[in-house]
């Protein structure tokens, strides 16, 4: 559903005057005029004999007619969603963009004093606020955290996935138990599993024992030795959903492809990479923007294994080394600093759009619908 | 001479001999290679079973990988400190700990929490349901000026990130009047309100919707039904398994959720599930060390309803997060 979503969008922007275009349009059938043998002024009875079945072609009129009247009824049925979706969706949109460039924003009376990039300046770090310091935690730290997580675990888990999902499509015996084993990660909560990957990847815990190592993992570690159980914690999190759409995507790929590669004796890797991949294509574009998105917005996995921005957790006088860009946004709706909030929540949402696009635009090349 | 290749080709006979038997008696000898059918047969099998073997330890290896944690929650949530923070690691307890879930149930607000985070995820679950069969229906059905603007104004809604939303809703909410000297109501109006709506399934209804034909609306119009009744008498019956995904969805999402939860409530009794669970510091104030072991059982009891849900609602949890892929 999620693929025919992302079809569904690209259709719609194409021609948006459309009514809707997944319905298949009938087209007015042009009749050839008959005028063999036919005379004005004579009668002649043309019998029309068809010796095909006529398909019975469902339409969709008159539903229109019966409905149009009832203008003031739907906006009824739509009432409760547009009042929700303005206050809670629209509006917030509206308003953080305008905080995020208002100058001196008072979050109680909504007072302000002009519009300003300072906000923006105030996060990287351009502008010194307060008593002459610069808040440098933005790039220091969320900035390149978020990219970090995002670069190593979106292909990390998509490859996995991908692995995965071909070989349980391959065995015949335990498949649809091991199906399940594999989509059990989806039904935990966040923050439980977060607390065991932090009880495994304590210094006393079952990894140093396993591995024969004494390094500090999470509480107090350094901040790249501290990505290692979070993106482990993020990609074993995230597989399931993968997992799931490849393999449904996998299930609806024609065996003719694969008997046409047995035959050319093709090995089975290059199977994989010239058949299996491009064909799967649109469910990788649509995992690939999903996790991207879903990446750009960790919050809780941090709080669940470090229990705080930083890998000292909650202790204040430590570095927030570990906070992402959506901890950040958090972190100042918390101190009450709407503005930086804001102008953060801007930036995350910029990043997002951009990526977003840049990958619809290289799936226009790469992705065989 | 090109032309000649060609007709050449053309003349050869290819035989499958996946579909045609031969006789055994025969030995089709394979032009200068020396192998017989019998024996590449035999190679093919071979490799196959290897192949077969191969896949099934890559795949219980990872299995088990991933079933680790899970199985490293339940055994340490049954040890004593001493083991769990002991140089050597147990694969199964020395000592069965079953002290450990009496002492959390003791301690750990278990029964508040579980109290709050079901009041919150049935009035949400509601909330959206109804919102999402009437924003459905009105999009699958009925007709107006602007509603194909519309539907697309709500799609777009999609792309925008939550957290951007998260500032400007906590000065609505807060101006609400439910933040500042919150009560119970409040706090729960505060956690549900906000996401009576959704988007996604909206869309996803819709869509279910629009398979519904036609016929049965005339039909339904013929015999003087009103659109309303229309709605529930055939429609949501209809819909029905989308309707189920949908509310073990949100009741996976609320049970989850953290951010706005934690944001919003003012009061340690207000809070959910997820909230209590990485609030509670089950620290041996002596030693300053964590208890692994009532945390792991505390982490256990959150996981278990969870469980329980997939096990009896799986296809719909498999269907739905297939066409969904969100929680909640």
């Amino acid at each position: 559903m999620g693929i025919e979503l992302l079809s569904f969008l690209s259709k719609r922007k194409k021609h948006s005057g459309n009514e809707d275009s997944r319905l298949p349009t009938i087209e007015p059938e042009v009749v050839p005029e008959y005028n063999e043998g036919f005379q004005e002024g004579e009668n002649k009875v043309i019998r029309l004999v068809s010796n095909k079945k006529v398909n019975k072609v469902y339409k969709v009129t008159g539903i229109e007619d019966v409905a149009s009247k009832n203008n003031w009824k739907a906006w009824l049925y739509l009432a409760p969603v547009v009042v929700l979706i303005s206050v809670f969706l629209l509006y917030p949109l509206v308003n953080t963009i305008f905080i995020s460039f208002a100058k001196n924003y008072k979050y109680a009376t909504g007072q302000f004093d002009g519009f300003t990039f300072e906000n923006f300046g105030v996060i990287f770090g351009w502008v010194t606020v307060g008593k002459g310091g610069t808040e440098n935690y933005f790039l220091k730290y969320a900035v390149p955290n978020t990219l970090i997580i995002t670069f190593v675990t979106v292909p990390v888990s998509i490859l996995l996935a991908l692995i995965i999902s071909v070989a349980l499509n391959s065995i015949k015996w335990f498949q649809k138990f091991l199906q399940t084993v594999f989509f059990l990660p989806y039904v935990t909560n966040a923050v439980a599993i977060g607390l065991v990957f932090s009880v495994i990847f304590d210094k006393a815990g079952v990894i140093n024992f396993l591995f024969h190592s004494n390094t500090t993992w999470v509480f107090g570690a350094d901040r790249w030795v501290a990505m290692i159980p979070l993106c482990s914690y993020i990609v074993w999190n995230s597989i399931p959903f993968k997992i799931l759409i490849l393999l449904s995507g996998l299930q609806g790929i024609d065996k003719q492809y694969y008997q046409a590669a047995q035959i050319d004796s093709c090995p089975k890797a290059k199977t994989l990479w010239k058949i299996t991949v491009p064909l799967l294509s649109p469910q990788i574009l649509y995992l690939m923007i999903t996790s991207f998105i879903g990446s750009f917005k960790e919050y809780t996995s941090i709080v669940a294994i470090f229990n705080g921005p930083g890998t000292y957790g909650k202790a204040s006088e430590s570095d927030p080394n570990m906070e992402t860009i959506v901890y950040y946004v958090y972190d100042q709706v918390e101190k009450q600093s709407t503005s930086l909030a804001a102008a953060a929540g801007v930036f995350l949402f910029v990043i997002i759009l951009a990526f977003t696009f840049l990958q619809f635009g290289v799936s226009k090349k790469r992705v065989h619908y | 001479m090109a032309k000649e290749v060609l007709e050449a080709e053309q003349a050869v006979n290819y035989i499958d001999f996946k579909n045609v038997r031969v006789n055994p008696n025969i030995t089709l000898s394979i032009a200068e290679s020396g192998k017989t059918v019998a024996s590449i047969k035999r190679r093919e099998k071979i490799i196959h079973i290897v192949t077969t073997i191969l896949t099934y330890i890559f795949i219980l290896a990872l299995a088990l990988t991933v079933m680790f944690p899970f199985y490293w929650m339940i055994i340490t949530s049954l040890k004593q400190n001493d083991e769990i923070m002991n140089s050597t690691q147990t694969f199964f307890p020395n000592i069965v700990m079953w002290s450990n879930y009496v002492y959390v149930f003791e301690t750990f607000n278990f029964t508040g929490y579980m109290f709050n985070t079901i009041i919150v995820a049935i009035f949400s679950t509601l909330g959206t349901l109804l919102t999402t069969i009437f924003a459905a229906f009105a999009f699958a059905r009925l007709e107006f000026k602007g509603r194909d603007a519309l539907f697309m104004i709500f799609l777009m809604t999609m792309m925008i990130p939550g957290e951007m939303m998260v500032i400007s809703n906590y000065l609505t909410v807060n101006a609400f009047g439910w933040i500042k000297d919150q009560t119970r109501v409040d706090a729960y109006l505060a956690m549900i309100v906000p996401f009576a709506v959704s988007v996604f399934h909206i869309y996803l209804l819709r869509q279910n919707f629009k398979q519904i034909p036609n016929e049965l609306y005339l039909a339904a119009k013929v015999d003087g039904k009103s659109d309303w009744s229309f709605l529930w008498k055939v429609m949501v019956p209809l819909a029905a398994p989308t309707l189920i995904s949908i509310t073990i969805l949100k009741f996976m999402g609320t049970w989850n959720s953290y951010v706005w939860p934690n944001l919003v409530t003012k009061n340690e009794d207000f809070r959910l599930i997820s909230n209590g669970l990485r609030g509670s510091a089950f620290q041996d104030v002596d030693r300053g060390v964590t208890e692994y072991g009532y945390q792991m059982a505390a982490s256990f009891c959150v996981t278990v309803p969870l469980f329980l849900l997939f096990v009896f609602f799986r296809k719909y949890i498999m269907k739905g997060v297939g066409r969904a892929g969100i929680k909640g």
